[in-house]
Protein backbone atom coordinates (compact mmCIF):
# COMPACT_ATOMS: atom_id res chain seq x y z
CA UNK A 1 0.00 0.00 0.00
CA UNK A 2 1.40 3.65 -0.32
CA UNK A 3 2.35 6.13 1.90
CA UNK A 4 0.46 8.02 0.08
CA UNK A 5 -3.48 9.33 0.62
CA UNK A 6 -5.47 12.11 -0.08
CA UNK A 7 -6.76 14.10 2.52
CA UNK A 8 -9.71 16.49 2.55
CA UNK A 9 -8.38 19.22 0.08
CA UNK A 10 -7.55 16.15 -2.72
CA UNK A 11 -3.96 16.62 -2.42
CA UNK A 12 -1.19 13.92 -1.26
CA UNK A 13 -0.14 13.63 2.22
CA UNK A 14 2.23 11.65 4.39
CA UNK A 15 1.13 9.03 6.42
CA UNK A 16 -0.80 9.87 9.35
CA UNK A 17 -1.38 6.16 10.60
CA UNK A 18 0.11 2.89 9.96
CA UNK A 19 -1.32 -0.07 10.88
CA UNK A 20 0.03 -3.73 9.73
CA UNK A 21 -0.70 -7.41 10.82
CA UNK A 22 -2.78 -6.60 13.88
CA UNK A 23 -4.47 -9.51 15.71
CA UNK A 24 -5.63 -9.55 18.85
CA UNK A 25 -7.16 -12.72 20.83
CA UNK A 26 -9.47 -13.03 23.87
CA UNK A 27 -9.52 -16.34 26.33
CA UNK A 28 -6.62 -18.73 25.41
CA UNK A 29 -6.71 -22.06 24.64
CA UNK A 30 -9.94 -23.60 23.90
CA UNK A 31 -12.10 -20.96 24.58
CA UNK A 32 -9.76 -18.30 22.48
CA UNK A 33 -11.13 -16.11 19.57
CA UNK A 34 -9.97 -14.01 17.66
CA UNK A 35 -11.60 -10.88 17.29
CA UNK A 36 -8.79 -9.15 14.87
CA UNK A 37 -7.06 -11.31 12.06
CA UNK A 38 -4.28 -9.81 10.81
CA UNK A 39 -5.64 -6.53 9.71
CA UNK A 40 -3.48 -4.04 7.74
CA UNK A 41 -4.63 -0.28 6.59
CA UNK A 42 -3.30 3.16 6.45
CA UNK A 43 -4.51 6.34 6.81
CA UNK A 44 -2.52 9.61 5.00
CA UNK A 45 -2.50 12.64 7.01
CA UNK A 46 -6.15 14.44 6.87
CA UNK A 47 -7.75 11.56 5.35
CA UNK A 48 -11.09 9.92 6.83
CA UNK A 49 -11.20 6.13 6.63
CA UNK A 50 -14.50 4.21 7.79
CA UNK A 51 -15.01 1.08 9.18
CA UNK A 52 -17.76 -0.88 8.45
CA UNK A 53 -19.04 -4.54 9.38
CA UNK A 54 -21.76 -6.66 11.46
CA UNK A 55 -21.82 -6.57 15.10
CA UNK A 56 -19.22 -8.27 17.09
CA UNK A 57 -16.78 -7.93 13.69
CA UNK A 58 -13.91 -6.67 15.71
CA UNK A 59 -14.55 -2.56 14.83
CA UNK A 60 -14.51 -1.29 18.43
CA UNK A 61 -11.80 -4.01 19.22
CA UNK A 62 -9.20 -2.25 16.55
CA UNK A 63 -9.89 1.04 18.34
CA UNK A 64 -8.94 0.43 21.25
CA UNK A 65 -6.38 -1.06 20.52
CA UNK A 66 -5.07 2.10 18.73
CA UNK A 67 -5.75 4.16 21.72
CA UNK A 68 -4.07 2.08 23.81
CA UNK A 69 -7.08 0.23 25.93
CA UNK A 70 -5.88 -2.94 24.84
CA UNK A 71 -1.85 -3.93 24.91
CA UNK A 72 -2.60 -7.41 24.10
CA UNK A 73 -2.04 -7.27 20.36
CA UNK A 74 0.35 -8.22 18.00
CA UNK A 75 1.54 -6.12 14.89
CA UNK A 76 2.86 -3.06 14.66
CA UNK A 77 0.70 0.57 14.95
CA UNK A 78 2.72 3.58 13.66
CA UNK A 79 1.71 7.13 14.23
CA UNK A 80 3.43 9.86 12.02
CA UNK A 81 6.49 6.98 11.08
CA UNK A 82 6.68 5.86 14.93
CA UNK A 83 6.32 2.76 15.96
CA UNK A 84 4.04 3.49 19.23
CA UNK A 85 4.91 2.03 22.24
CA UNK A 86 2.51 -0.30 23.57
CA UNK A 87 2.29 1.56 26.79
CA UNK A 88 0.62 4.99 25.13
CA UNK A 89 2.69 7.85 26.98
CA UNK A 90 1.35 11.76 27.29
CA UNK A 91 2.63 12.84 23.82
CA UNK A 92 0.60 10.33 22.62
CA UNK A 93 -2.92 11.10 23.84
CA UNK A 94 -1.91 14.87 22.92
CA UNK A 95 -2.30 13.80 19.32
CA UNK A 96 -4.55 11.31 19.50
CA UNK A 97 -8.34 10.89 21.03
CA UNK A 98 -11.32 9.15 20.88
CA UNK A 99 -14.82 9.36 21.20
CA UNK A 100 -16.68 6.08 22.52
CA UNK A 101 -19.30 4.04 21.12
CA UNK A 102 -21.78 4.20 24.52
CA UNK A 103 -22.05 8.17 26.06
CA UNK A 104 -23.62 6.70 29.09
CA UNK A 105 -20.97 4.62 30.25
CA UNK A 106 -17.73 6.93 28.85
CA UNK A 107 -18.47 10.15 31.49
CA UNK A 108 -17.78 9.78 35.01
CA UNK A 109 -21.10 9.64 36.75
CA UNK A 110 -19.70 12.54 39.21
CA UNK A 111 -18.00 14.75 37.73
CA UNK A 112 -19.38 18.01 36.33
CA UNK A 113 -19.14 19.24 32.40
CA UNK A 114 -16.50 21.29 33.76
CA UNK A 115 -14.32 19.51 35.15
CA UNK A 116 -14.65 16.70 32.35
CA UNK A 117 -13.30 19.76 29.95
CA UNK A 118 -10.80 21.15 32.11
CA UNK A 119 -9.13 17.77 33.33
CA UNK A 120 -7.09 17.08 29.61
CA UNK A 121 -6.07 20.67 29.60
CA UNK A 122 -4.55 20.33 32.58
CA UNK A 123 -2.74 17.17 31.94
CA UNK A 124 -1.37 18.42 28.86
CA UNK A 125 -0.45 22.07 30.34
CA UNK A 126 -2.87 23.89 28.25
CA UNK A 127 -3.28 28.26 28.99
CA UNK A 128 -6.78 29.93 29.12
CA UNK A 129 -9.15 26.90 30.35
CA UNK A 130 -11.88 28.79 30.70
CA UNK A 131 -11.56 30.48 27.41
CA UNK A 132 -11.01 26.89 25.74
CA UNK A 133 -13.99 25.37 27.71
CA UNK A 134 -16.34 28.00 26.16
CA UNK A 135 -15.09 27.79 22.81
CA UNK A 136 -15.19 24.06 22.79
CA UNK A 137 -18.69 23.96 24.31
CA UNK A 138 -20.06 26.50 21.53
CA UNK A 139 -18.61 24.46 18.83
CA UNK A 140 -20.15 21.17 19.99
CA UNK A 141 -24.02 23.26 20.56
CA UNK A 142 -23.85 23.43 23.89
CA UNK A 143 -24.25 26.69 26.08
CA UNK A 144 -22.07 27.54 29.00
CA UNK A 145 -24.54 26.77 31.11
CA UNK A 146 -24.13 23.35 30.49
CA UNK A 147 -20.75 23.99 32.26
CA UNK A 148 -22.13 23.16 35.60
CA UNK A 149 -24.68 19.64 34.46
CA UNK A 150 -23.70 16.56 35.83
CA UNK A 151 -23.93 13.66 32.99
CA UNK A 152 -27.60 12.14 34.47
CA UNK A 153 -28.58 16.06 33.68
CA UNK A 154 -27.54 15.37 30.59
CA UNK A 155 -30.05 13.68 27.42
CA UNK A 156 -28.22 10.77 25.86
CA UNK A 157 -27.49 13.44 22.78
CA UNK A 158 -26.16 16.11 25.54
CA UNK A 159 -23.26 13.43 26.59
CA UNK A 160 -22.38 12.44 22.98
CA UNK A 161 -21.60 15.90 22.75
CA UNK A 162 -19.71 16.55 25.96
CA UNK A 163 -17.72 13.60 25.30
CA UNK A 164 -16.69 15.15 21.77
CA UNK A 165 -15.68 18.20 23.19
CA UNK A 166 -13.29 16.55 25.24
CA UNK A 167 -11.88 14.72 22.86
CA UNK A 168 -11.29 17.89 20.59
CA UNK A 169 -10.19 20.34 23.47
CA UNK A 170 -6.39 19.68 23.39
CA UNK A 171 -6.99 20.00 19.20
CA UNK A 172 -5.51 16.19 18.64
CA UNK A 173 -4.36 15.14 15.23
CA UNK A 174 -6.37 11.94 14.95
CA UNK A 175 -9.69 11.31 16.00
CA UNK A 176 -10.85 7.91 16.35
CA UNK A 177 -14.72 7.69 16.78
CA UNK A 178 -16.90 5.04 17.30
CA UNK A 179 -20.41 5.00 16.33
CA UNK A 180 -20.38 8.95 17.15
CA UNK A 181 -23.94 9.71 16.04
CA UNK A 182 -25.83 6.37 16.97
CA UNK A 183 -27.30 7.71 19.96
CA UNK A 184 -27.75 11.25 18.44
CA UNK A 185 -31.69 12.42 17.26
CA UNK A 186 -31.20 12.94 13.54
CA UNK A 187 -31.25 17.14 14.03
CA UNK A 188 -28.39 16.65 16.34
CA UNK A 189 -26.27 14.36 13.90
CA UNK A 190 -26.48 16.61 11.44
CA UNK A 191 -24.85 19.19 13.80
CA UNK A 192 -22.37 17.22 14.83
CA UNK A 193 -21.65 15.71 11.42
CA UNK A 194 -21.40 19.03 9.99
CA UNK A 195 -19.12 20.40 12.99
CA UNK A 196 -16.83 17.01 12.44
CA UNK A 197 -16.42 18.02 8.81
CA UNK A 198 -16.05 21.88 9.54
CA UNK A 199 -13.11 20.93 12.09
CA UNK A 200 -11.23 18.90 10.10
CA UNK A 201 -10.74 21.23 7.24
CA UNK A 202 -9.87 24.10 9.78
CA UNK A 203 -7.25 21.87 11.52
CA UNK A 204 -6.52 19.11 8.95
CA UNK A 205 -7.73 16.44 11.37
CA UNK A 206 -7.46 12.59 10.50
CA UNK A 207 -10.73 10.58 11.53
CA UNK A 208 -10.79 6.99 11.85
CA UNK A 209 -14.68 6.19 12.00
CA UNK A 210 -16.81 2.94 12.89
CA UNK A 211 -20.32 3.46 12.09
CA UNK A 212 -23.28 1.44 10.81
CA UNK A 213 -24.88 3.93 9.29
CA UNK A 214 -23.39 3.95 5.28
CA UNK A 215 -25.30 7.78 4.91
CA UNK A 216 -23.04 8.84 7.77
CA UNK A 217 -19.74 7.14 7.06
CA UNK A 218 -19.67 7.89 3.22
CA UNK A 219 -20.20 11.70 3.97
CA UNK A 220 -17.80 12.08 6.00
CA UNK A 221 -14.97 9.68 5.36
CA UNK A 222 -13.54 9.15 1.34
CA UNK A 223 -12.18 5.66 1.90
CA UNK A 224 -14.34 2.42 4.18
CA UNK A 225 -13.04 -0.56 4.79
CA UNK A 226 -15.63 -3.45 4.86
CA UNK A 227 -15.07 -5.96 8.00
CA UNK A 228 -16.28 -9.60 8.34
CA UNK A 229 -15.07 -11.46 11.14
CA UNK A 230 -12.32 -9.98 12.50
CA UNK A 231 -10.28 -9.12 9.33
CA UNK A 232 -10.83 -6.11 6.55
CA UNK A 233 -11.99 -8.22 3.46
CA UNK A 234 -12.36 -5.47 0.93
CA UNK A 235 -11.58 -1.45 0.56
CA UNK A 236 -13.74 0.96 -0.91
CA UNK A 237 -13.96 4.71 -2.22
CA UNK A 238 -17.47 6.46 -0.52
CA UNK A 239 -18.27 6.37 -4.10
CA UNK A 240 -18.30 2.53 -4.49
CA UNK A 241 -20.40 2.55 -1.10
CA UNK A 242 -23.10 5.01 -2.64
CA UNK A 243 -22.93 3.01 -5.96
CA UNK A 244 -23.37 -0.32 -4.15
CA UNK A 245 -19.87 -1.56 -6.33
CA UNK A 246 -17.84 -4.03 -4.44
CA UNK A 247 -15.88 -6.77 -5.86
CA UNK A 248 -17.06 -8.84 -2.71
CA UNK A 249 -20.32 -10.97 -2.48
CA UNK A 250 -20.48 -10.52 1.59
CA UNK A 251 -19.84 -6.80 0.70
CA UNK A 252 -22.91 -6.41 -2.36
CA UNK A 253 -24.97 -8.47 0.18
CA UNK A 254 -24.36 -6.24 3.26
CA UNK A 255 -24.50 -2.59 1.45
CA UNK A 256 -27.71 -3.76 0.19
CA UNK A 257 -29.23 -4.79 3.11
CA UNK A 258 -28.38 -1.65 4.80
CA UNK A 259 -31.09 0.97 3.56
CA UNK A 260 -34.33 0.73 5.39
CA UNK A 261 -36.22 -2.48 6.51
CA UNK A 262 -36.87 -5.66 4.76
CA UNK A 263 -37.87 -8.93 6.81
CA UNK A 264 -35.32 -11.35 6.95
CA UNK A 265 -35.72 -14.69 5.26
CA UNK B 1 -61.83 -1.48 14.52
CA UNK B 2 -60.85 -3.61 17.57
CA UNK B 3 -60.68 -1.73 20.75
CA UNK B 4 -56.87 -0.01 21.08
CA UNK B 5 -54.49 -1.71 23.79
CA UNK B 6 -53.37 1.66 24.82
CA UNK B 7 -55.39 4.54 25.14
CA UNK B 8 -53.81 7.81 26.01
CA UNK B 9 -55.78 10.74 25.79
CA UNK B 10 -54.94 14.43 26.97
CA UNK B 11 -51.41 13.51 28.95
CA UNK B 12 -49.43 15.58 30.98
CA UNK B 13 -46.02 15.51 32.92
CA UNK B 14 -44.37 17.61 34.56
CA UNK B 15 -41.30 18.22 37.00
CA UNK B 16 -41.45 20.43 40.08
CA UNK B 17 -37.87 22.23 40.41
CA UNK B 18 -36.83 24.21 43.35
CA UNK B 19 -37.70 27.39 40.80
CA UNK B 20 -40.04 26.23 38.49
CA UNK B 21 -42.22 23.20 36.71
CA UNK B 22 -40.79 22.15 34.01
CA UNK B 23 -43.48 21.02 31.27
CA UNK B 24 -42.23 17.47 29.25
CA UNK B 25 -45.18 16.38 28.06
CA UNK B 26 -47.85 18.75 27.54
CA UNK B 27 -51.13 17.09 26.61
CA UNK B 28 -50.81 14.37 24.46
CA UNK B 29 -53.76 11.93 22.93
CA UNK B 30 -52.95 8.62 20.95
CA UNK B 31 -53.67 4.85 20.55
CA UNK B 32 -51.73 2.14 20.23
CA UNK B 33 -53.60 -0.85 18.69
CA UNK B 34 -51.86 -4.34 17.54
CA UNK B 35 -49.14 -2.91 15.37
CA UNK B 36 -45.62 -1.04 14.97
CA UNK B 37 -46.35 2.74 16.87
CA UNK B 38 -42.98 4.42 15.70
CA UNK B 39 -42.41 7.33 17.78
CA UNK B 40 -39.46 9.59 16.60
CA UNK B 41 -38.27 13.54 17.20
CA UNK B 42 -35.46 15.51 18.83
CA UNK B 43 -33.66 14.61 22.23
CA UNK B 44 -35.75 15.77 24.69
CA UNK B 45 -39.16 16.20 22.89
CA UNK B 46 -40.30 13.40 25.49
CA UNK B 47 -40.06 10.14 23.84
CA UNK B 48 -38.95 8.24 26.72
CA UNK B 49 -40.75 9.72 29.49
CA UNK B 50 -44.10 9.12 27.47
CA UNK B 51 -42.96 5.54 27.43
CA UNK B 52 -41.89 5.15 31.25
CA UNK B 53 -44.95 6.59 31.75
CA UNK B 54 -47.15 3.77 30.15
CA UNK B 55 -45.44 1.96 32.69
CA UNK B 56 -45.46 4.31 35.44
CA UNK B 57 -41.69 4.15 35.19
CA UNK B 58 -40.71 7.74 35.84
CA UNK B 59 -38.80 9.23 37.96
CA UNK B 60 -39.87 10.29 41.44
CA UNK B 61 -40.11 13.91 40.45
CA UNK B 62 -42.56 13.52 37.98
CA UNK B 63 -46.44 14.25 38.05
CA UNK B 64 -48.06 12.40 35.66
CA UNK B 65 -51.47 14.05 34.31
CA UNK B 66 -54.69 12.49 32.24
CA UNK B 67 -57.95 12.58 31.42
CA UNK B 68 -57.25 8.79 29.98
CA UNK B 69 -54.22 6.45 30.17
CA UNK B 70 -55.83 2.85 29.94
CA UNK B 71 -54.27 -0.57 29.08
CA UNK B 72 -56.55 -3.13 27.90
CA UNK B 73 -59.39 -1.41 30.15
CA UNK B 74 -56.99 -1.34 33.37
CA UNK B 75 -57.36 2.07 34.26
CA UNK B 76 -53.05 2.93 34.97
CA UNK B 77 -53.79 6.06 36.34
CA UNK B 78 -56.00 4.21 39.32
CA UNK B 79 -53.63 1.10 39.58
CA UNK B 80 -51.88 0.23 42.63
CA UNK B 81 -48.31 -0.27 42.76
CA UNK B 82 -48.97 -4.02 43.39
CA UNK B 83 -51.07 -4.04 40.04
CA UNK B 84 -48.76 -1.92 38.24
CA UNK B 85 -45.42 -4.47 38.91
CA UNK B 86 -47.39 -7.40 37.81
CA UNK B 87 -48.02 -5.86 34.75
CA UNK B 88 -44.68 -4.49 34.10
CA UNK B 89 -43.17 -8.23 34.11
CA UNK B 90 -45.63 -9.90 32.58
CA UNK B 91 -48.14 -7.84 30.26
CA UNK B 92 -45.95 -4.81 29.40
CA UNK B 93 -41.87 -5.17 28.65
CA UNK B 94 -39.97 -2.06 28.48
CA UNK B 95 -36.37 -1.84 26.64
CA UNK B 96 -34.05 0.64 27.99
CA UNK B 97 -32.47 2.95 25.95
CA UNK B 98 -29.31 2.31 28.04
CA UNK B 99 -28.87 -1.51 27.36
CA UNK B 100 -25.87 -2.20 29.70
CA UNK B 101 -26.89 0.08 32.37
CA UNK B 102 -30.01 -2.18 33.20
CA UNK B 103 -27.53 -5.50 33.24
CA UNK B 104 -26.21 -6.45 36.34
CA UNK B 105 -21.95 -5.68 36.06
CA UNK B 106 -20.93 -8.49 38.31
CA UNK B 107 -23.03 -11.28 36.86
CA UNK B 108 -22.47 -13.31 33.83
CA UNK B 109 -25.09 -12.56 31.11
CA UNK B 110 -26.58 -15.97 30.35
CA UNK B 111 -26.93 -16.22 34.10
CA UNK B 112 -28.96 -13.30 33.77
CA UNK B 113 -31.08 -14.38 31.46
CA UNK B 114 -31.76 -17.83 33.12
CA UNK B 115 -32.73 -16.18 36.30
CA UNK B 116 -35.01 -13.83 34.33
CA UNK B 117 -36.66 -16.50 32.90
CA UNK B 118 -37.27 -18.42 35.96
CA UNK B 119 -38.95 -16.09 37.30
CA UNK B 120 -41.78 -16.07 34.63
CA UNK B 121 -41.61 -19.70 34.08
CA UNK B 122 -42.17 -22.64 36.56
CA UNK B 123 -39.02 -24.29 34.87
CA UNK B 124 -36.11 -26.14 36.52
CA UNK B 125 -32.09 -24.53 36.52
CA UNK B 126 -31.37 -26.77 33.14
CA UNK B 127 -34.21 -25.75 31.53
CA UNK B 128 -33.96 -22.37 32.09
CA UNK B 129 -30.51 -22.07 31.04
CA UNK B 130 -31.62 -24.03 27.50
CA UNK B 131 -34.16 -21.67 27.36
CA UNK B 132 -31.38 -18.52 27.70
CA UNK B 133 -29.31 -20.39 25.28
CA UNK B 134 -32.30 -20.71 22.30
CA UNK B 135 -33.39 -16.98 23.34
CA UNK B 136 -29.36 -15.97 22.72
CA UNK B 137 -29.64 -17.88 19.17
CA UNK B 138 -33.08 -15.93 18.48
CA UNK B 139 -31.74 -12.52 18.88
CA UNK B 140 -28.79 -14.03 16.46
CA UNK B 141 -26.57 -13.81 18.39
CA UNK B 142 -23.25 -15.80 16.55
CA UNK B 143 -21.39 -18.21 19.39
CA UNK B 144 -24.08 -18.24 22.31
CA UNK B 145 -22.33 -21.10 24.84
CA UNK B 146 -19.20 -18.14 24.71
CA UNK B 147 -21.69 -15.09 25.28
CA UNK B 148 -23.25 -17.46 27.82
CA UNK B 149 -19.90 -17.06 29.72
CA UNK B 150 -19.51 -13.24 29.20
CA UNK B 151 -19.71 -10.33 31.19
CA UNK B 152 -21.38 -7.30 30.06
CA UNK B 153 -18.49 -4.94 30.10
CA UNK B 154 -17.02 -8.06 27.60
CA UNK B 155 -20.16 -8.07 24.71
CA UNK B 156 -20.20 -5.61 22.01
CA UNK B 157 -22.14 -2.69 21.82
CA UNK B 158 -24.74 -4.10 19.71
CA UNK B 159 -24.50 -7.61 21.79
CA UNK B 160 -25.51 -5.62 25.12
CA UNK B 161 -28.70 -4.64 23.26
CA UNK B 162 -29.78 -7.76 21.66
CA UNK B 163 -29.24 -9.30 25.08
CA UNK B 164 -31.94 -6.64 26.66
CA UNK B 165 -33.80 -7.82 23.72
CA UNK B 166 -34.19 -11.45 24.67
CA UNK B 167 -34.83 -10.78 28.37
CA UNK B 168 -37.04 -8.69 27.80
CA UNK B 169 -39.16 -11.07 24.91
CA UNK B 170 -39.00 -13.77 27.62
CA UNK B 171 -42.74 -13.24 29.19
CA UNK B 172 -44.08 -12.60 26.03
CA UNK B 173 -46.27 -9.23 26.47
CA UNK B 174 -49.13 -8.11 24.93
CA UNK B 175 -47.52 -4.41 24.61
CA UNK B 176 -43.37 -3.98 24.13
CA UNK B 177 -41.83 -0.29 24.46
CA UNK B 178 -39.19 0.05 22.70
CA UNK B 179 -36.82 2.81 23.54
CA UNK B 180 -33.65 3.08 20.81
CA UNK B 181 -34.02 -0.85 20.61
CA UNK B 182 -31.19 -0.86 17.70
CA UNK B 183 -29.60 1.80 17.69
CA UNK B 184 -26.45 0.05 18.61
CA UNK B 185 -26.92 -2.85 15.95
CA UNK B 186 -25.67 -3.04 11.82
CA UNK B 187 -28.22 -3.22 9.32
CA UNK B 188 -28.11 -6.88 8.87
CA UNK B 189 -28.31 -7.88 12.90
CA UNK B 190 -31.18 -5.11 13.29
CA UNK B 191 -33.18 -6.52 10.61
CA UNK B 192 -33.46 -9.76 12.43
CA UNK B 193 -33.98 -8.36 15.67
CA UNK B 194 -36.93 -6.13 14.04
CA UNK B 195 -37.69 -9.43 12.35
CA UNK B 196 -38.42 -10.77 15.69
CA UNK B 197 -40.15 -7.71 17.06
CA UNK B 198 -42.56 -8.44 13.88
CA UNK B 199 -43.36 -11.70 14.32
CA UNK B 200 -44.63 -10.65 17.84
CA UNK B 201 -46.80 -8.32 16.74
CA UNK B 202 -48.11 -9.92 13.96
CA UNK B 203 -48.06 -13.83 15.40
CA UNK B 204 -49.19 -12.98 18.81
CA UNK B 205 -51.11 -9.95 18.37
CA UNK B 206 -48.78 -7.67 20.50
CA UNK B 207 -48.67 -3.67 20.29
CA UNK B 208 -45.38 -2.21 19.90
CA UNK B 209 -44.29 1.85 20.59
CA UNK B 210 -40.88 1.87 18.76
CA UNK B 211 -39.20 4.89 20.08
CA UNK B 212 -36.54 5.37 17.40
CA UNK B 213 -34.74 8.57 16.00
CA UNK B 214 -33.84 6.43 12.38
CA UNK B 215 -36.95 7.73 10.35
CA UNK B 216 -35.94 5.55 7.48
CA UNK B 217 -36.04 2.61 9.63
CA UNK B 218 -39.25 3.93 11.14
CA UNK B 219 -41.00 4.79 7.94
CA UNK B 220 -40.44 1.41 6.50
CA UNK B 221 -41.00 -1.03 9.82
CA UNK B 222 -44.02 0.89 11.18
CA UNK B 223 -47.28 1.10 10.51
CA UNK B 224 -47.94 4.16 11.80
CA UNK B 225 -45.38 7.32 13.11
CA UNK B 226 -45.93 9.70 16.22
CA UNK B 227 -43.55 13.05 15.71
CA UNK B 228 -42.68 14.94 18.98
CA UNK B 229 -41.50 18.55 19.16
CA UNK B 230 -41.10 20.04 22.96
CA UNK B 231 -43.38 17.46 24.45
CA UNK B 232 -46.41 17.36 21.70
CA UNK B 233 -47.35 15.45 18.80
CA UNK B 234 -46.23 17.11 15.97
CA UNK B 235 -48.06 14.80 13.60
CA UNK B 236 -49.49 11.28 13.53
CA UNK B 237 -48.69 9.67 10.36
CA UNK B 238 -49.07 6.46 8.24
CA UNK B 239 -45.59 5.29 7.97
CA UNK B 240 -45.75 4.91 4.40
CA UNK B 241 -46.55 8.90 4.25
CA UNK B 242 -43.84 9.51 6.60
CA UNK B 243 -41.45 10.98 3.89
CA UNK B 244 -44.68 12.99 2.16
CA UNK B 245 -45.45 14.25 6.15
CA UNK B 246 -46.53 17.86 6.18
CA UNK B 247 -45.67 18.88 9.30
CA UNK B 248 -42.77 21.79 8.80
CA UNK B 249 -40.74 19.89 11.77
CA UNK B 250 -41.32 16.53 10.53
CA UNK B 251 -39.98 17.78 6.95
CA UNK B 252 -37.12 19.50 8.69
CA UNK B 253 -36.02 16.45 10.29
CA UNK B 254 -36.34 14.36 6.94
CA UNK B 255 -34.30 17.24 5.37
CA UNK B 256 -31.56 16.89 7.98
CA UNK B 257 -30.65 13.58 7.02
CA UNK B 258 -27.51 12.08 5.26
CA UNK B 259 -28.00 11.08 1.81
CA UNK B 260 -26.68 7.64 0.35
CA UNK B 261 -27.78 8.34 -3.26
CA UNK B 262 -26.11 11.73 -3.14
CA UNK B 263 -23.10 13.27 -1.34
CA UNK B 264 -23.72 16.78 0.32
CA UNK B 265 -21.64 19.14 1.79
CA UNK B 266 -22.70 20.42 4.77
CA UNK B 267 -25.97 19.37 6.08
CA UNK B 268 -29.29 20.87 6.79
CA UNK B 269 -29.72 21.95 10.55
CA UNK B 270 -33.25 21.99 11.50
CA UNK B 271 -34.68 25.39 12.57
CA UNK B 272 -37.47 25.89 15.26
CA UNK B 273 -40.74 27.85 15.25
CA UNK B 274 -42.11 28.82 18.43
CA UNK B 275 -45.76 28.34 16.80
CA UNK B 276 -44.92 25.13 16.55
CA UNK B 277 -44.86 24.98 20.50
CA UNK B 278 -48.86 25.03 20.56
CA UNK B 279 -49.90 24.52 16.94
CA UNK B 280 -52.15 21.75 15.85
CA UNK B 281 -51.45 18.33 15.43
CA UNK B 282 -51.57 17.14 11.92
CA UNK B 283 -53.55 13.92 12.12
CA UNK B 284 -53.39 11.72 8.46
CA UNK B 285 -52.58 14.78 7.07
CA UNK B 286 -55.30 16.88 8.38
CA UNK B 287 -55.02 19.37 11.08
CA UNK B 288 -56.72 18.54 14.07
N1 LIG C 1 -12.84 -7.98 26.93
C1 LIG C 1 -13.31 -8.94 26.11
N2 LIG C 1 -13.35 -10.22 26.51
C2 LIG C 1 -13.82 -11.19 25.69
N3 LIG C 1 -14.31 -10.97 24.44
C3 LIG C 1 -14.32 -9.70 24.00
C4 LIG C 1 -13.83 -8.62 24.81
N4 LIG C 1 -13.97 -7.47 24.10
C5 LIG C 1 -14.51 -7.83 22.91
N5 LIG C 1 -14.73 -9.16 22.85
C6 LIG C 1 -15.31 -9.91 21.72
O1 LIG C 1 -14.68 -9.51 20.51
C7 LIG C 1 -15.62 -9.48 19.42
C8 LIG C 1 -15.56 -8.13 18.74
O2 LIG C 1 -16.11 -7.12 19.61
P1 LIG C 1 -16.18 -5.59 19.19
O3 LIG C 1 -16.65 -4.85 20.39
O4 LIG C 1 -14.90 -5.17 18.56
O5 LIG C 1 -17.31 -5.62 18.07
P2 LIG C 1 -17.86 -4.45 17.13
O6 LIG C 1 -17.47 -4.79 15.72
O7 LIG C 1 -17.45 -3.14 17.67
O8 LIG C 1 -19.43 -4.70 17.29
P3 LIG C 1 -20.64 -3.66 17.55
O9 LIG C 1 -21.00 -3.13 16.18
O10 LIG C 1 -21.73 -4.55 18.09
O11 LIG C 1 -20.19 -2.62 18.52
C9 LIG C 1 -16.98 -9.82 20.06
O12 LIG C 1 -17.26 -11.16 19.79
C10 LIG C 1 -16.77 -9.59 21.56
O13 LIG C 1 -17.57 -10.44 22.36
N1 LIG D 1 -35.52 13.72 36.37
C1 LIG D 1 -35.78 14.78 35.58
N2 LIG D 1 -35.82 16.04 36.06
C2 LIG D 1 -36.08 17.09 35.28
N3 LIG D 1 -36.32 16.99 33.96
C3 LIG D 1 -36.29 15.78 33.40
C4 LIG D 1 -36.02 14.60 34.16
N4 LIG D 1 -36.06 13.52 33.34
C5 LIG D 1 -36.35 14.01 32.10
N5 LIG D 1 -36.49 15.36 32.14
C6 LIG D 1 -36.77 16.24 31.00
O1 LIG D 1 -37.87 15.74 30.26
C7 LIG D 1 -37.68 15.99 28.87
C8 LIG D 1 -37.99 14.75 28.08
O2 LIG D 1 -37.00 13.77 28.35
P1 LIG D 1 -36.98 12.35 27.57
O3 LIG D 1 -35.97 11.51 28.26
O4 LIG D 1 -38.35 11.83 27.43
O5 LIG D 1 -36.42 12.80 26.14
P2 LIG D 1 -36.24 11.91 24.83
O6 LIG D 1 -37.19 12.44 23.80
O7 LIG D 1 -36.32 10.46 25.15
O8 LIG D 1 -34.75 12.33 24.40
P3 LIG D 1 -33.47 11.43 23.88
O9 LIG D 1 -33.69 11.24 22.40
O10 LIG D 1 -32.28 12.30 24.15
O11 LIG D 1 -33.47 10.15 24.65
C9 LIG D 1 -36.24 16.47 28.70
O12 LIG D 1 -36.24 17.84 28.37
C10 LIG D 1 -35.59 16.23 30.03
O13 LIG D 1 -34.67 17.26 30.32
MG1 LIG E 1 -18.52 -1.63 18.73
MG1 LIG F 1 -34.93 8.95 25.28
Amino acid sequence: MSALATNAQGTAQETALAVSHLNITFGSGAAAMTAVDDVSFTLGHGEAFGLIGESGCGKSTILRALVGLNRDYEGTIRFRDTVVPRQRDKSFFRRVQMVFQDPYASLHPRKMVQYVLAEPLRIHGFDRHQERIDEILSAVGLGPSFRYRFPHELSGGQRQRVAIARALIIEPELLLLDEPTSALDVSVQAEILNLLKQLRRARDLTYLMVSHDLAVVTHLCERVGMMSEGRIIEEMSAEDVRAGRAAEPYTREFLEASTGYRPAS
Amino acid sequence: MAKPLLEVEDLFVSFKGAHRTTQAVRGISFNVGREKVGIVGESGSGKSLTGRTVLKLTPKAAHIDARRLSFDGIDLLAASERQMRSIRGNRISMILQDPKFSLNPLMRVGQQITEAYRLHHKVGRREAEARALAMLEAVKIRDPDRVYQLFPHEVSGGMGQRIMIAMMLIPEPDLIIADEPTSALDVTVRRQVLTILDELVTRRGAGLMFISHDLNLVADFCDRVLVMYAGRIMEDIAACDLRNARHPYTRALLDSLPRLDRATDMLQVPSRDPAWLDGPTIRSGAAT
